[in-house]
């Protein structure tokens, strides 16, 4: 019999493949996209964030476990598991020289993501020459692969795995298995359930964008909760980012970011700001827009800025609308254009200009405007004009399947005796909300390797 | 060259590198990258810059998310090479001459190579037997000289005054002396086969291999050694007055030897890599391009390394004719050298010296961060 099924094909299920194949594991990798578009959203990131007390390679200065686990602390709000993240904080430290070992390159941090050199280690070529580092390495163990290779359902015996059908009718099954299939965000229909209907009769999330792959259905996760399984995290929450509305419905990935907000205003459909542009710099801010764009009428944004932010951001995918004048503007962008010079010129009237510096918070902001812009604040007065219309952008979903120290998924607070999870079905475990960058590549190499290793003993001790 | 096609491509790259700008994940491949993030926008001399820059390793388009079947269909290497031919074409010396490199592919080599030979083996024959020794019983050198020299002069104008074009089409200024020592140790290394991390470029797949790195530095040193060969011969004849044959351990004898086997090696090397290929990496079309190059390199080294062994008593009635295909094929590689492959090597040089300068010049965006 097979000893370790993993069924998932991203950064999480490939690192417990590998961990249990080197402990002598016989290991099955079910990937359920085909081949070109494996990986799950593994492969569209870029980095991973990783703790060291010394510069390290691409790593500068030091990042101390305390400091990570402070940073969890703080974009979770607490909504975290201390044993696990301190878990996957301290591996964190260790797991490169494995990743090395098995073909991943990094790279200094690159341009335009200084304040990242410090805490966060960059993938050569980004998140799909990982995976296919990862692939390679796993062929070369012996390590069992097959694409296009959806899992409906897993058979139980009580909380122990027993097997996994397939859809298409074949059934495999295995001493020990790894859930490592994602989370929830391709799935429309279910992203429409746990965002409703708003109070204008709109269902909002059916004008999200999905940023990753189209393959994260949450199947296995929905059959999981059906099953018994213990369930962590907010199924109505997910991770959004104010992205171009022209991105496409999947697999947009990093580069349908506007990264202009705060060298501007935001404005919805009636032409009028709702939030301050320039609250925080922009990497901690981006994660926020999504929300606050998705509570919009029409879910829909507009990025208003003037000739001087150009070349002061990271140039965007899409070009923006250009125009002349401002009414121009708005009318090409379909905006009321009495509402929209409004909102500019009480805004451009209500700047006080300091010393403009992108760099740092500096001292130009509105008086007497509401919602204020707190620094950044410039008036939009010289042509040409641009406007990006934005929408959200959805990364990934919280809800998940609890997991102890040793990924072992929890029934009725038991922990199964052969059934692990590792990357983002069990994410929620350690970060319930929020986010900071790389730490989802943390979780999903950190958990997958436990994960590999526990279903290579499980296996093992019931050979 | 056909306006469209060129424009085509260029529109081609100039949306890729829109993409490949908002996410940078490949910045540590190579030198394009780098390059292209202190860009916002590509117009036609900055592409046809990173084109050249380009040297079709292959990492970028395997560790793109956004490569087909996304649908935003990016291949960087394939965008690049296709304008890269162009460029020969546009900036070729004299001015639509370059329409050739469209044509010049095996078959156009092969026979201006054979159509030589024919012809040298032809006014052998007709003329019978000189006074001369050896070699050049069949040709005088004075003849050789005064065939070679002007082809070998006029390949070297017309590529010149292509690549000063080149230059000046987006003049980066001055080249300091630590530019040019950087972009030379870069040619010389070919440091952008590397991927970055030291274990190689991609060819048939996501596979790290030097392979292609090795078998171009056969190519490469070995035609040097060839080239050194040739002129110590010359300073020999003309200075010292010791003429042809030398012997096997005289210095263009080892010389040509070593060159010779690193010209089998190299291409042989180069042309399988070439066939095995991912047809997504770079332009397929462009194949008979190399290999017409390619096989007048191993047509040279082939008839060259055989005509030393007509010294041997055994092989020496073949010595007239391997004369002939060999003299053929220095004199085809001449004959086509502005306008094949040969050019790649000018224009990515001066591409990479415009790299070494432009990088120590401070940018002028102030992009902010992420």
């Amino acid at each position: 019999m097979l000893d370790v099924l993993v069924i998932g094909g991203g950064n999480a299920a490939l690192c417990a493949a590998l961990v249990a194949r080197e402990a002598g594991a016989s290991v099955l990798l079910l990937e359920a996209a085909p081949r070109d578009w494996r990986g799950g959203n593994s492969m569209h990131t870029r980095n991973i964030r990783c703790s060291h007390d010394a510069p390290q390679d691409v790593l500068t200065e030091a990042y101390p476990e305390e400091e990570f686990w402070q940073d969890l602390l703080k974009v979770t709000g607490g909504l975290t598991t201390e044993a696990l993240t301190r878990r996957v904080i301290r591996d964190s430290a260790t797991c490169r020289s494995w990743m090395r070992r098995h073909g991943v390159h990094f790279q200094p941090s690159l341009s335009g993501t200084l304040h990242l050199s410090r805490t966060n280690a960059f993938f050569m070529g980004g998140g799909k020459a990982l995976v296919n580092a990862y692939y390679r390495s796993a062929e070369a163990l012996g390590v069992a692969l097959r694409y296009d290779a959806a899992v409906e359902r897993l058979e139980f015996d009580g909380s122990r795995f027993v097997a996994a059908q397939l859809v298409g009718g074949v059934r495999i099954a295995a001493r020990s298995c790894v859930v490592a299939s994602g989370g929830f965000e391709s799935n429309r229909e279910w992203l429409r359930e746990a965002w409703g209907c708003n109070e204008r009769g709109e269902w909002p999330a059916d004008n999200f964008a999905i940023r990753g792959t189209r393959y994260n259905q949450g199947v296995l996760l929905k059959d999981l909760l059906a099953q018994g399984a213990d369930r962590i995290g907010d199924p109505t929450q997910a991770h959004m980012v104010a992205i171009d509305a022209r991105a496409p419905l999947y697999d947009g990935g990093i580069v349908t970011r506007v990264d202009c907000v705060s060298l501007g205003i935001m404005v919805n459909q009636a032409g009028e700001r709702f939030d301050d542009e320039g609250e925080d710099f922009w990497p901690k801010r981006y994660a926020i827009w999504g929300r606050l764009v998705a509570l919009q009428a029409g879910q829909i944004g507009h990025s208003i800025i003037d000739a001087k932010a150009v070349g002061r951001f990271m140039p965007p995918v899409f070009k923006g609308v250009q125009a002349d004048t401002l009414p121009q503007l708005a009318q090409q962008l379909g905006l009321p254009e009495t509402a929209f010079m409004q909102t500019v010129n009480d805004y451009n009237a209500a700047c006080r200009v300091g010393t403009f510096d992108h760099a740092v918070l500096d001292d130009c902001a509105t008086v007497g405007l509401t919602p204020p812009k707190t620094h950044w604040a410039r008036p939009i007065d010289t042509a040409p004009f641009f406007g990006y219309t934005l929408k959200p952008g959805v990364t990934f979903t919280y809800l998940g399947v609890k997991v102890d120290e040793r990924a072992a998924v929890h029934f009725a607070g038991q922990p199964s005796a052969n059934l692990y999870a590792a990357g983002e079905v069990m994410a929620g475990n350690v970060l319930g909300k929020g986010y900071t960058a790389g730490v989802g590549m943390t979780i999903g190499t950190v958990f997958g390797r436990i994960a590999g290793a526990s279903a290579a003993a499980a296996a093992r001790a019931s050979a | 060259m056909k306006v469209l096609e060129s424009l085509i491509a260029e529109a081609e790259v100039a949306r890729v590198l829109q993409i490949c700008n908002a996410c940078r994940y490949c910045e540590g491949f190579c030198a394009v990258f780098p390059a292209m993030t202190r860009r916002l926008e590509f117009p036609k001399a900055d592409i046809h810059y990173l084109a050249n820059l380009c040297h079709n390793c292959g990492a970028c388009l395997h560790a793109c998310q956004y490569a087909p079947p996304h649908e935003f269909a990016v291949n960087v290497p394939q965008a690049l090479a296709r304008v890269r031919l162009h460029t020969y074409a546009q900036y070729a010396w004299p001015a639509g001459v370059g329409r050739l490199y469209q044509r010049n592919g095996l078959v156009l080599a092969v026979a201006v190579w054979l159509g030589l030979a024919f012809f040298l083996i032809l006014a052998m024959a007709l003329k019978g037997s000189s006074s001369g020794s050896g070699f050049y019983a069949v040709f005088p050198h004075g003849l050789m000289a005064g065939l070679f020299a002007p082809v070998f002069g006029y390949a070297l104008l017309a590529l010149g005054l292509g690549v000063a074009r080149f230059w000046r089409d987006e003049d980066p200024g001055a080249a300091s002396a630590p530019a040019v020592q950087e972009a030379t140790v870069n040619v010389l290394k070919l440091t952008y086969l590397d991927g970055g991390h030291g274990q190689g470029c991609n060819n048939d797949d996501d596979r790290w291999s030097q392979a292609r790195r090795h078998a171009h530095h056969a190519t490469f040193y070995g035609f040097g050694l060839c080239f050194a060969a040739t002129s110590v011969a010359t300073v020999y004849h003309y200075v010292f007055g010791w003429v042809a044959p030398y012997g096997w351990t005289s210095l263009p004898k080892l010389l040509g030897t070593l060159g010779g086997i690193g010209l089998i090696v190299g291409p042989l090397g180069l042309a399988w890599l070439n066939v095995q290929r991912d047809p997504r990496q770079g332009d397929a079309a462009q194949k008979p391009l190399d290999l017409g190059f390619i096989a007048l390199l191993l047509g040279i080294s082939a008839s060259g390394l055989l005509l030393a062994l007509t010294r041997w008593p055994l092989l020496a009635p073949a010595m007239p004719l391997l004369l002939c295909l060999h003299l053929g094929a220095v004199m085809a590689l001449f004959l086509t050298m502005p306008y094949s492959k040969f050019a790649h090597g000018f224009y990515r040089g001066a591409a990479l010296l415009k790299w070494s300068v432009e990088r120590r010049l401070p940018t002028t965006l102030r992009l902010g961060s992420e």
